[in-house]
């Protein structure tokens, strides 16, 4: 399978794995992302969602190499330079790391007390020596704060003096000031008010367009990312279950945890009280992975074949890609999800 | 049948930095069997005007002097802030009043299994024997649908789910069989798909048990599914309140409008996201006259900068203080 050209980032069956204890001799491995395949198109802003569990964190940090692959291959290829993320290791790693970023969820968290804002934002510049001299990072700072709508008086301040939409523009700041062309945005807003949420949105959307950026925005959030992203990923127990461009996984989810997802969002209406499709259960533990389909326990369609034999991925000419056994039946009687009763 | 009457709360934080004011001259009322959902931004001061209820704000708080806050029992009334021996904080700690916190893993005990803490709780407010008081939480955590109950009371909080430990917590909360419940972001830390369940669950205790709710969010989306009536908070004020519909169909406050035009809505992707322009104040530097003036685009330029806005009338039951409203102004 090669992967079509204007690619940024190419995956295949790409498997991140954690060692664990199960015993005092038996040891185990979680899966906890297991076999993705994906492209993402430069410029591209890729939306994954699920929920906790799902392995959107773990997906992002293999692609920044913060986390080993354990298994199939993840490339990154800007036209300038071609890496395979396996095996990047040392000067080349260095150099990866100015080409992809990474912007935390809780902006609290991920700013030192203890520097003020231009030294944070200075920082990947001085660690990187992407800069000559002092001067030249000074300049550097100003011009993505200003980029970031950062005032230059804050410069001097330290984090503790900002609300948290400031202060997620400050670490925006700090992952752009090195010029990366792919950034990854975790939970991004997760942390932050709704009236302040919708400013950073506009922020990162503002940035695709004008410096090209490619983002990879995880969030767990649906209609924050029906609203930002181009194409969406639907993650469940570390496997793609559903990937379209965003305006058709909207129109028609085809697999039954989107479509629960989606039914799950809280409705602005008073009225519209109890039309939740109220998925049973939790979210298994990577684990203990249930057979076949791993979404069959709490799938209120799931049939025996579910249980034995695992999906594979059906990709449409426009794109749109599901894994489920039964997605045409599904699509062909929309209203079934509202009386099919959950299997036993 | 009126459950609770606060009236001109107002609190203050002495701190290092000086006074900071949380709360602002508010006043609401609850009845029996209402659910009513307090809505703002981090630092809006919902969370403290709860723990107010309860008497469960920290030393440095200081009450204003005209706030009042009144529990109307079946045994006669309760004046919360006159509560100040342990004994008469029973009553409204654990006993007529209950509290579901954001984080469940923060509000059990991590060294007690769920049963004990479950267990001790009911023998400080109840009469019932530890036996019956066992059978009870058993009971209680069968009904907000944990299964195998008797397994999970023997458990610690560690062992269960996010979703789990929060119906636990609910459970817990309700075995007293509280008549008012405060509800701080109970759904905040989970996932939508559990976040819908617990929503859920909660429809139908409301329905059984027949208590009055103060629900706590900053998602108006949980609000809309929940409650009976809204308040919507701004830097320690009440800007809004009145029946759910009313607010969320026509709000009356721009905040409140913001605060909606700012979610993303899932049945018009091509609307632009339209953020409330600017920052909430830090509440050592309030804002004078209306306190929402630094951010509304309507801001007249002299009234609501120096004039505290009046509750006034924008439908029945509907207040909005607001200079802009038309209505005839109301206490």
């Amino acid at each position: 399978m090669t992967s079509p050209p204007n690619t940024l980032i190419s995956t295949r069956d790409l498997q991140v794995g954690f060692a664990i204890r199960k015993g005092p001799f038996s040891k185990g491995l979680l899966k906890a992302v297991d076999g993705i395949s994906i492209d993402i198109p430069k410029g591209a802003f890729l939306g994954v969602v699920g929920e906790s569990g799902s392995g959107k964190t773990t997906l992002g940090r293999a692609l920044l190499q913060a986390v080993p692959v354990t298994g199939g291959s993840a490339t990154y290829d800007d036209g300038e330079v071609r890496y395979d993320l396996g095996q990047l290791k040392g000067a080349a790693l260095k150099e990866y790391r100015s080409r992809a970023q990474l912007i935390f969820q809780d902006p609290y968290a991920a700013l030192s007390p203890r520097m003020t804002v231009r030294d944070i934002i200075a920082e990947p510049l001085e660690v990187m020596g992407l800069t000559k001299s002092r001067a030249e990072t000074d300049a550097r700072v100003r011009e993505v704060a200003a980029t970031c709508r950062l005032n230059l008086e804050h410069l001097r301040r330290f984090p503790h003096a900002f609300s948290g939409g400031q202060r997620q523009r400050i670490s925006i700041a700090r992952a752009l000031v090195c010029g990366p062309r792919f950034v990854i945005a975790d939970e991004a807003v997760a942390a932050l008010d709704v009236s302040i949420q919708a400013d950073i949105l506009n922020l990162l959307k503002q940035l695709q367009r004008d410096l090209g950026i490619t983002f990879l925005f995880i969030s767990h959030d649906l209609s924050v990312v029906a609203h930002t992203c181009d194409h969406v990923a639907v993650m469940y127990l570390g496997r793609i279950v559903e990937s379209a461009p965003t305006r058709a996984l909207f129109r028609a989810p085809r697999h039954p945890y989107t479509r629960a997802l989606f039914s799950a969002i809280p409705s602005l209406d008073p009225d519209d009280r109890g039309r939740a499709q109220v998925l049973s259960g939790e979210i298994p533990s990577p684990t203990n992975q249930p057979s076949g389909c791993t979404f069959h326990p709490r799938c209120p369609f799931a049939t025996e074949r579910c249980k034995r034999e695992a999906p594979q991925a059906e990709k449409g000419a426009d794109g749109h890609m599901v894994s489920c056994h039964h997605w045409r039946e599904l699509a062909a009687a929309p209203d079934a999800i509202r009386q099919a009763e959950p299997a036993e | 049948m009126s459950l609770l009457t606060v009236e001109n709360l107002t609190l203050q934080f002495r701190t290092d930095e000086g006074l900071i004011t949380a709360v602002d001259d508010i006043s609401f009322t609850l009845d029996r069997g209402e659910v009513m959902g307090l809505v703002g931004e981090s630092g809006s001061g919902k969370s403290v005007t709860a723990k107010a209820l309860m008497m469960l704000n920290a030393g440095n708080a200081i009450y204003g002097p005209e706030s009042r806050i009144t529990l109307h029992l079946e045994d006669g009334d309760v004046d919360v802030l006159a509560c100040k021996r342990p004994r008469e904080m029973r009553v409204v700690r654990g006993g007529a009043i209950s509290m579901i916190f954001q984080e469940p893993m923060a509000s059990f005990a991590p060294a007690m299994t769920i049963g004990s803490q479950m267990v001790e709780q009911l023998l400080i407010h109840t009469d019932l024997s530890r036996a019956q008081a066992k059978a009870l939480s058993v009971e209680m955590l069968d009904r907000v649908g944990i299964s195998d109950a008797s397994a999970r009371f023997n458990q610690y909080a560690f062992e269960l789910s996010g979703g789990m430990r929060q119906r636990a917590m609910i459970a817990m909360a309700l075995s007293t069989k509280p008549r008012l419940l405060i509800a701080d972001e109970p759904t905040t830390a989970l996932d939508v798909t559990i976040q819908a369940q617990v929503i859920q669950l909660m429809q139908e205790l409301v329905k059984d048990f027949g208590m009055g709710i103060i629900f706590i969010t900053h998602d108006l989306g949980v609000v809309a599914q929940t409650a009976d009536k809204v308040a919507v908070m701004y830097l320690g004020r009440m800007v809004e309140k009145g029946p759910v519909r009313a607010v969320l169909r026509g709000p009356a406050h721009p905040y409140t409008q913001g605060l909606i035009d700012a979610l993303p809505k899932l049945d018009d992707l091509d609307a632009p996201l339209r953020p409330v322009p600017g920052d909430i104040p830090s509440p050592l530097e309030r804002p004078s006259g209306c306190v929402f003036h630094t951010r509304c685009a309507r801001a007249l330029v002299d009234t609501c900068r120096t004039a505290v806005p009046q509750w006034s009338n924008a439908g029945p039951d509907h207040r909005v203080a607001c200079h802009l409203n038309t209505g005839e102004t109301c206490a």
